[in-house]
C-alpha cells in the first residue's frame, strides 16, 4: 500500500500523464482520502460482506453444504432452510456461503498470476522495444483476436476441466490485458525527458524501470486488476455453469445456477439467488476498483 | 487510389501476423493436452495399439514440422483444419451447417445493442451531470457484474415463463432468437454506453457545435451534425466489441438450447472431437479479424478527412 502511495514522490508525479491533473481532494493521509470517496466506501463495505461470508462460512452455515436429503428436495424458503433446498435436498443458503469460498479463491488465484506476468511483460516490452516488443505485440494481437470465451473454453478443453484447468486457461489469456495497457504507458514514459535525464545522470536501465517507471504504471495496473477481478469471477462462474469449471459436489455459484435451470419454470429462485450473489460481489469489487482509481487519481 | 493502396498495405501488415498467430495458436492447442490428444479421446482404458492407431489416423505420428505443414496447407487450400473424429466429415462442413443460427443472433444482438446504446448515451451526454447521467453511469457497475447467461435466465423467467410472450429457446424461427439476442445486448450495453457517452461529450465540446449554435441553428439541427460526427466512433466501438459479442453468443446458445456454433463447440468438447473445437476457434478468430478489417475500411471510407491527402 505504501509503495503505491509513494507514486506522489516519484519523478513521474510531475511528468505523469493525467495522474497529476488536479490536486487530490483533501491531500491528507491515504485513509482519509479513502473515507471521503463514496465509491471506495460502498465498494469496501459490499466486498467485506462477501469476503466475511466466505471466511465465516463454517460458522454462518446452518447445514452441511454437501448433506443430501433426497426426500426434502426443492423446498421453498422456510425457517428450517432459509433459501430453500436444491434438487438433492441440500441447503441453498449454506451452499451459497461455501460457493463464495470456492469462487473467490479460484478468482483470486486466476487474477494474480496474469497480473504479475502481464505487468512484467508489458513494462519490459514497452521499455526495451525492438524485436522483443514486436513479438510480444503480435502474441497479444493473436490472443485478443479470439473471442474471450472461445479461447478460454478451448484451452480448458485441452488441459482438462476443473479448478486447475480454468486457472491455467484464465492465466494464459488474462495477462494480455495488463501487458497491452502497461506496454503503452511504459513506452510513453520511456521516451519522456525525465527518463533521458535519469539515464544521463548515470542510472541503469534496471533501476529506472523498477524504481521510477514501475511506480508510475503500477497504479494503473492495480485499477485494471480491480476491474479484471469482476470479469474473472464472472468467467469462473460462467465456465462452471458450462460444466467446465468447478466440479460437483463442490458448491459454486455457476453450478448452482446450472442445477436450478431445469426447474426455472416453477422454482425460479434456484437460479436467480446464486446469480444475485455474483452480481452483489461484482458490484462491490467494481465500486472498490473505481474508488481506488479515484483515491489515486488515475484515469 | 494511392489512399486505397496505402490502406491495403497498412491492413495487410496488421492482419497477416494476426492470422498467422491465430492459425499457429489453434495448431498448438493440441500440444496442451496432457498425454496427447489420441489418449485423451480414447480414455484411460485404451491399449497402446489403439492409441497408436488413432495417432496415425490423426497424423500425430508425423514429425511436428510435417504436421504443421499439413495443418497450414489444409487451412490455406481448403479452409479446413481436418476431419471430425465423430461425424467423419470436414470440420468446415459442420461449421457451415451451424453458423447461420449464431450469425443471426449476433446480428440481432448488434441491432438491439445499437437501439439501447445510442439513445442512452445521448440522454446521458445531453444531460451531463443530471439525474439520467448519474443513473446511466452507475448502471455499468451492475452490468459488468452480471453474467450474460444469467441475464438470459432472468429473461426466460420473466418473458417466457411468466408473461409467455416469447419461447425460452428451441427452433421457432426468429421468435426464439429474440431473448438470446436481448441477453447479449443487455450485457453489452452498460460498457458501451459509458464509452459512447465520453465520445459524444467530446463531439459536443467541438468548436463546430459552438459555431453552429452561435450562428443561430436550431438545437435539433445542431444535434443532427453531432449525430453524424458520432457515427464513426460508434462504428469503431462496435467493431472493437464484436469478439466479445461472438463469445457471448456461443455461451448464450447453451442457455436457450440453440443449435449454433456454440452448441457445436460444446458438443465436440463432450465428444473430445479435437478438430472441430480447433475449427470453431479458428473460424471465430478469423471472423473477428474480418469484422475488424471491415469496420476499419468503412470508417476509412466514410471519414471525409481520409479523402484529403
Amino acid at each position: 500500500m505504501t509503495a503505491i502511495g509513494s507514486t506522489q514522490q516519484g519523478p513521474g508525479a510531475q511528468a505523469g500523464t493525467g495522474a497529476a491533473g488536479e490536486v487530490a481532494r483533501g491531500a491528507g493521509p491515504l485513509w482519509r482520502r479513502m473515507a471521503r470517496t463514496p465509491a471506495f466506501v460502498a465498494g469496501a463495505v459490499i466486498t467485506a460482506t462477501v469476503v466475511l461470508a466466505a471466511l465465516l462460512a463454517p460458522v454462518l452455515a446452518t447445514h452441511d453444504p454437501a448433506a443430501q436429503n433426497l426426500l426434502g428436495g426443492l423446498q421453498a424458503p422456510s425457517g428450517e432452510h432459509w433459501l430453500g433446498t436444491d434438487q438433492l435436498g441440500r441447503d441453498i443458503y449454506s451452499r451459497l456461503l461455501y460457493a463464495a469460498r470456492t469462487d473467490l479463491r479460484i478468482a483470486g488465484l486466476a487474477v494474480i498470476i496474469p497480473f504479475i506476468v502481464g505487468v512484467l511483460v508489458g513494462t519490459t516490452s514497452g521499455y526495451v522495444g525492438g524485436a522483443y516488443d514486436w513479438v510480444v505485440s503480435r502474441v497479444v494481437d493473436t490472443v485478443v483476436a479470439f473471442p474471450f470465451y472461445v479461447i478460454v473454453v478451448a484451452v480448458v478443453f485441452a488441459v482438462g476441466a476443473g479448478e486447475q484447468g480454468i486457472s491455467v486457461a484464465l492465466a494464459l489469456v488474462g495477462w494480455v490485458t495488463y501487458a497491452r495497457v502497461l506496454r503503452a504507458t511504459t513506452a510513453v514514459h520511456a521516451s519522456s525527458g525525465w527518463v533521458a535525464a535519469a539515464r544521463g545522470g548515470g542510472l541503469s536501465h534496471a533501476r529506472i524501470l523498477v524504481r521510477h517507471i514501475l511506480p508510475n504504471t503500477l497504479t494503473q495496473a492495480i485499477v485494471l486488476l480491480m476491474n479484471d477481478i469482476v470479469f474473472v469471477i464472472v468467467a469462473v462462474v460462467t465456465l462452471s455453469y458450462l460444466g467446465l469449471g468447478v466440479q460437483p459436489p463442490t458448491a459454486d455459484w455457476g453450478t448452482m445456477i446450472s442445477d436450478g435451470q431445469a426447474f426455472v419454470a416453477t422454482k425460479w429462485w434456484l437460479s436467480v439467488i446464486p446469480g444475485a450473489a455474483v452480481v452483489w460481489t461484482g458490484i462491490g469489487l467494481s465500486l472498490l476498483g473505481d474508488g481506488i482509481g479515484d483515491v489515486w487519481r488515475v484515469e | 487510389m494511392t489512399g486505397s493502396l496505402r490502406w491495403l498495405r497498412r491492413t495487410a501488415l496488421r492482419v497477416v501476423p494476426v492470422v498467422t498467430g491465430v492459425v499457429l495458436a489453434t495448431f498448438f492447442l493440441l500440444r496442451l493436452v496432457p498425454g496427447g490428444p489420441a489418449a485423451a479421446v480414447l480414455g484411460d482404458q485404451a491399449t497402446d495399439e489403439a492409441v497408436a492407431a488413432l495417432e496415425a489416423q490423426m497424423g500425430l505420428d508425423q514429425p511436428l514440422g510435417a504436421q504443421l505443414w499439413s495443418y497450414v496447407s489444409g487451412v490455406v487450400l481448403h479452409g479446413d483444419v481436418g476431419t471430425s473424429l465423430i461425424y467423419n466429415v470436414p470440420t468446415s462442413e459442420l461449421i457451415a451447417g451451424r453458423v447461420g443460427v449464431t450469425l443471426s443472433i449476433v446480428a440481432l444482438a448488434a441491432l438491439g445493442t445499437l437501439l439501447l446504446v445510442v439513445p442512452l448515451a445521448f440522454a446521458a451526454a445531453l444531460h451531463k451531470d443530471g439525474v439520467i447521467d448519474h443513473v446511466i453511469r452507475v448502471v455499468p457497475a451492475i452490468g459488468l457484474a452480471m453474467p450474460t447467461f444469467w441475464i438470459g435466465l432472468l429473461l426466460i423467467v420473466v418473458f417466457a415463463v411468466n408473461l409467455g410472450w416469447l419461447p425460452a429457446g428451441g427452433s421457432d424461427g426468429v421468435r426464439s432468437l429474440v431473448l438470446p439476442a436481448a441477453a447479449i445486448a443487455i450485457s453489452m450495453t452498460p460498457v458501451l454506453v459509458r464509452t459512447l457517452r465520453a465520445q459524444l461529450l467530446e463531439v459536443l465540446d467541438a468548436d463546430f457545435v459552438a459555431a453552429l449554435t452561435a450562428a443561430g441553428l436550431p438545437r435539433r439541427r445542431v444535434l443532427a451534425h453531432v449525430l453524424r460526427n458520432a457515427a464513426l466512433p460508434t462504428l469503431t466501438l462496435f467493431g472493437l466489441n464484436i469478439a466479445y459479442m461472438i463469445g457471448g453468443t456461443l455461451v448464450i446458445e447453451r442457455v436457450f438450447a440453440l443449435n449454433g456454433l456454440g452448441a457445436l463447440m460444446f458438443e465436440s468438447i463432450s465428444n473430445r472431437d479435437f478438430p472441430v473445437v480447433q475449427g470453431v476457434a479458428l473460424f471465430c478468430a478469423v471472423a473477428v479479424v474480418a469484422v475488424t478489417v471491415a469496420t476499419d475500411f468503412l470508417v476509412d471510407r466514410l471519414d471525409p478527412r481520409s479523402r484529403l491527402s
